[in-house]
């Protein structure tokens, strides 16, 4: 529940398939359970009628997260417009749900909470002429020509960017276990949404599945909510989240189960148990060492992968990553993919942090505003980028807590003429420009 | 959501859009599938309005493991067309006055 997946889709006024995670609420919105065969339509659905735009800008951005936003505010610094197309009807991405203080130097938010940094960059992008936003909208393709299509709230827009910054973001990883659909079994993101967006506590007591920082995070957060976290289950023998982050929760005496995993749920209707396992070194389960906890909330925080879908509809020379959570875009140092002009950032170039992501975001706005430019503006923009990518690979990325990230996003990144070789091979169906 | 899958029975859903369990991609590979597309055209496995963005990865990580193929191997011809994401039909036709 982030945003992507199909676990909180109900009936809302009719219509089935609404993402309720997204759906803001109104006077005399009304609210259905979807499950299993529908009724026959009982009249005609008046669709109402959309408004067609065509739209010119300079650069499109996929999604409003961090890398986004930072990726607008770079571009528009140049002088050059952007249109930031957002699914949410809040600017910020996943940083409107954080309320962990950020790590590093001022110049990067350090000190600073996640919606607290998404605060400054919604206002700083409120008060930016060059700068377009649409939410609660979606790009929902690529067509001939390299036009992009947008379905928003009430119009349809048919955008000719000149680049295209694909921030797109991540979905959360579901797992296989017995009632995995059972209510109660939620992501942790989807979690976060309830609680820290909405303020809406999610449930009683609480099993947390995967160790990771958004794992430990979350548990910590249930806590200040009044959820009573029962155990954190880790399937690898250590735990995988920062020492920091671990540390505070076991200062609560929350168990950190290592070398376990999720069995089952069970409950009538909804969860009111989960049974763990013991897994040996090859993660297959040890019969006999099974445990139950009486919980009525399941989380999953297993991970995330890039939502790379625009950029496979796109042509993107793409790799498999482990290290990065799935299937990413080739990309050149300044994050250009093999379609031209379409430059990936943030989670959907790799899973890895929100200072990372901005990072990159001003990377790639700077490497498309050098390419418009000339003169003496253009050798500043690359002047800058080029500053940018060494902090980030010489200095931000050498801490020890990224260097699995940073294997893996050198493993993906090529240089400029081996893209070229790429593009020959295999030439991409669409480019922008 | 398709189907209505028993409170008892103990499933392991896979496609939850589309209802589609563990055991039925077990079967089907068991049955002689051994090419991802053709596995989730059978199955309509991601063909629901999520369109697979919970399922393609644990299906296609049981394939793998089924078949002893790598991820690279299994993903290589996955393609994505528009629309990318569900949108309604009103952005392509006229509103219906009843």
């Amino acid at each position: 529940m982030i945003g992507k997946c199909s676990s909180c889709f109900m009936i809302v006024n009719g219509v089935p398939n609404t993402k309720t995670c997204r759906e803001p609420v109104a006077d005399g919105l009304v609210v259905e359970r979807q499950r299993g065969w529908v009724s026959p339509p009982a009249e005609q659905v008046d669709l109402g009628n959309v408004e067609n735009y065509e739209v010119e800008t300079d650069v499109l951005v996929v999604g409003g997260g961090p890398s986004g936003l930072s990726a607008a505010l770079k571009v528009a610094e140049y002088g050059y417009n952007v249109l930031v197309v957002d699914e949410h009807f809040r600017l910020g991405g996943q940083l409107l749900k954080q309320t962990h203080k950020f790590f590093g130097n001022v110049e990067l938010f350090g000190g600073m909470r996640g919606f607290q940094i998404a605060e400054e960059y919604i206002k700083k992008i409120g008060s930016n002429e060059k700068i377009k936003t649409l939410t609660q909208s979606v790009v929902y393709g690529v067509f001939r020509g390299g036009v992009v299509g947008v379905s928003g709230k009430n119009a349809h827009y048919v955008v000719k960017p000149k680049a295209v910054i694909g921030s797109t973001g991540a979905t959360e990883r579901y797992l296989d276990f017995i009632n995995n659909d059972l209510p109660g079994v939620i992501g942790a993101g989807g979690a976060q949404t309830i609680m820290n967006e909405y303020g809406v506590r999610p449930g009683d007591s609480a099993l947390v599945v995967g160790s990771g920082n958004v794992g430990i995070i979350i548990s910590y957060q249930l806590l200040q909510a009044g959820v009573r976290v029962k155990a954190v289950v880790e399937i690898l023998p250590e735990v995988g989240g920062w020492f920091v982050h671990a540390a505070k929760i076991r200062r609560y005496g929350i168990p950190i189960l290592l070398q376990h995993t999720l069995k089952a749920v069970y409950g009538n209707g909804k969860v009111s148990e989960a049974e763990v396992v013991a897994v040996d070194n090859n993660f297959n389960p040890v019969p006999g060492t099974e445990k139950r906890f009486e919980v009525d909330l399941v989380l999953l925080a297993i991970g995330l992968e890039p939502d790379n879908r625009f950029f496979a509809q796109c042509g993107a020379a793409m790799k498999w990553s482990p290290d990065l959570g799935g299937l990413v875009p080739l990309r050149t140092l300044d994050l250009e993919t093999s379609v031209k002009n379409l430059y990936v950032a943030g989670d959907a170039s790799g899973i890895e942090e929100a200072t990372t992501a901005i990072i990159e975001g001003q990377i790639a706005a700077l490497s498309i505003v050098s390419k418009l430019s000339d003169g003496s503006r253009a050798s500043k923009a690359e002047e800058e980028m080029e500053k940018l990518i060494r902090f980030l690979w010489d200095e931000y990325r050498a801490s020890p807590v990224l260097a699995r990230a940073r294997r893996g996003k050198q493993l993906v990144t090529v240089s400029r003429e081996e893209m070229e070789k790429i593009r020959s091979v295999n030439p991409p169906p669409v480019s922008f420009g | 959501m398709g189907r209505e899958v028993s409170k008892s029975s103990n499933t392991v859903i896979v496609c939850r859009c589309n209802d589609v369990t563990a055991d039925e991609i077990r079967k089907a590979i068991e049955m002689g599938i051994d090419d991802f597309e053709l596995l989730r055209k059978y199955l309509r496995l991601g063909f629901g309005p999520c369109q697979g963005r919970s399922c393609i990865m644990i299906a296609a990580r049981m394939f793998a493991r089924a078949t002893g193929r790598g991820l690279d191997e299994v993903l290589l011809n996955y393609k994505v067309r528009p629309p990318i994401v569900p949108i309604s039909a009103r952005y392509f036709i006229k509103g219906v006055k009843s």
